[in-house]
């Protein structure tokens, strides 16, 4: 089975991914080196904590251009949670900071009238165009969200106040919003999918 | 929609489940490896651990837990207990803990839920507040229940939301371990004070137990001995809380 890169740029739950990675049959490696963000056969962008945090870490550890170029260039590619919205050009949370821009979109604060965070299992709703995802129920943790499936992505929708991304995939790159690692057996094949995704 | 959760809670003293576990077919009722998988077969939708360790030894012991446990689980897990410091809930995220719940020592120096929000986000920083009802409201009691602080829980809650607290695990100590069911009222008025997710906890027996306090303002409901005693699992109670009209995860 395949080594699976583990990127570690802070303040993430990286044993909790480890572990589905393992149940998965992966071999996991956790670094934080820019060779590793632009070799490795499989990468997996963590992300909890703060928009801002997160890609100043990523500045500082020189691993933008590895990032973005491993994205466009559609190689295996793993983003959770702030991974997800990392990917994008900004979010409300951090004004200011610069994302990787490879979604031209900027990431949004749920709305005042629910609960925030979302914090628990939600839907996930697949387009039929998907070939990793597929419909199921995830457990998020965010605040803030992406309103739209970029062009030339495909993705699932969920709700809470309003619909936003629930994920999107692109070939191997595969980003989602909710956590796989956490989603019980739903998210544990869909770690499994993407393991296999070329 | 966000779906209700169902949680089973752990409490492990010097790495072993200390409340009663009488599950039919476990190696090992004490082990909290075994249950934790087991649980999460049943469709349990997070996991709640409470270090009731008193020593630094015991301590030890839960983040060899955490570590364990992390391997077999697929869900979210909340760890509590003894968390003092930062660093406290650093070595709990490192083991393969999710969330991290402070009590005791939040209601002694507030700005530990500053830290740790900054830290870690609020989404990662869980206030677990013990509640006893007192005069027309209720007061915040610590140490497990052996202190009363004469503060009121629904302030200490406005205040803990502010500082970064992402979510409230309630528990009502006027009916923890009685299973006459949820403080109703508490989550009523809990649900009006703050706009986090709210764990309701104490007094349940049963998924009538459940639905009520989801009905009340909970978004999720936390019990321990109904799932340890082996009269019900997690699945048989979700079943019985959708015949009830309850939407959860299956």
């Amino acid at each position: 089975m395949s080594e699976v890169v583990l990127l570690r740029t802070g303040t993430a739950n990286l044993a909790s991914v480890a572990a589905a990675l393992r149940r998965a049959g992966a071999e996991v490696r956790l670094s934080d080196s820019a060779d590793d963000a632009a070799g490795a056969e499989r990468l997996v962008l963590p992300g909890v904590g703060a928009f801002g945090a997160v890609v100043e870490q990523i500045d500082a550890l020189g691993l933008r251009s590895s990032l973005v170029e491993r994205i466009t260039a559609g190689r295996p590619t793993l983003a959770i949670c702030l991974g997800l919205q990392v990917l994008a050009a900004g979010s409300e949370e951090s004004p200011g900071a610069d994302g990787l821009g490879v979604i031209p979109a900027k990431a949004t604060a749920l709305p005042p009238d629910v609960r925030s965070p979302q914090l628990g299992w939600n839907r996930v709703t697949a387009s039929s165009r998907c070939n990793l995802l597929c419909d199921g129920v995830a457990y998020y943790a965010n605040s803030y969200k992406l309103d739209a499936i970029p062009d030339g992505w495909d993705g699932a929708l969920t709700d809470h106040g309003g619909r936003f991304v629930a994920a999107v995939e692109r070939g191997p790159v595969l980003a989602c919003q909710f956590h796989p690692e956490l989603s019980g057996a739903w998210g544990q094949g869909l770690v499994e999918r993407w393991l296999e995704a070329v | 929609m966000l779906l209700p959760r169902v949680i089973p809670c752990l409490d492990v003293k010097n790495g072993r489940v200390v409340k009663g576990v009488n599950f039919q077919g476990l190696r090992d009722a004490g082990d909290p490896v075994e249950l934790a998988a087991a649980y999460a077969d049943q469709n349990a939708d997070e996991l709640v651990i409470l270090d009731v360790s008193a020593t630094p030894e015991g301590r030890g012991h839960a983040l060899e837990v955490v570590r364990a446990v992390r391997e077999v689980l697929p869900l979210p897990l909340t760890v509590g207990g003894g968390v003092r410091e930062v660093a406290d809930a650093e070595a709990l995220l490192e083991a393969g803990a999710d969330k991290v719940a402070t009590n005791t020592a939040a209601v002694a120096r507030p700005a530990l839920l500053d830290e740790l929000a900054g830290r870690f986000g609020c989404q990662c920083t869980i206030l677990a507040l013990d509640a006893a009802r007192s005069g027309d409201g209720w007061e915040v009691v610590v140490r497990s229940g052996r202190d009363r602080t004469g503060r009121d829980a629904l302030a200490w809650a406005v205040e803990a939301v502010d500082r970064g607290a992402g979510e409230i695990l309630l528990t009502s100590w006027d009916r923890d371990g009685t299973g006459s069911g949820y403080d109703l009222e508490l989550l009523a008025a809990m649900r009006d004070a703050v706009g986090v997710p709210i764990i309701a906890s104490g007094g349940a027996d049963g998924p009538g137990h459940m639905a009520e306090a989801l009905a009340a303002g909970a978004d999720a409901v936390l019990a321990a001995t109904i799932f340890h005693d082996g009269h019900t699992t997690v699945a048989d109670l979700k079943a019985e809380l959708a015949g009830l009209g309850v939407e959860v995860r299956r």
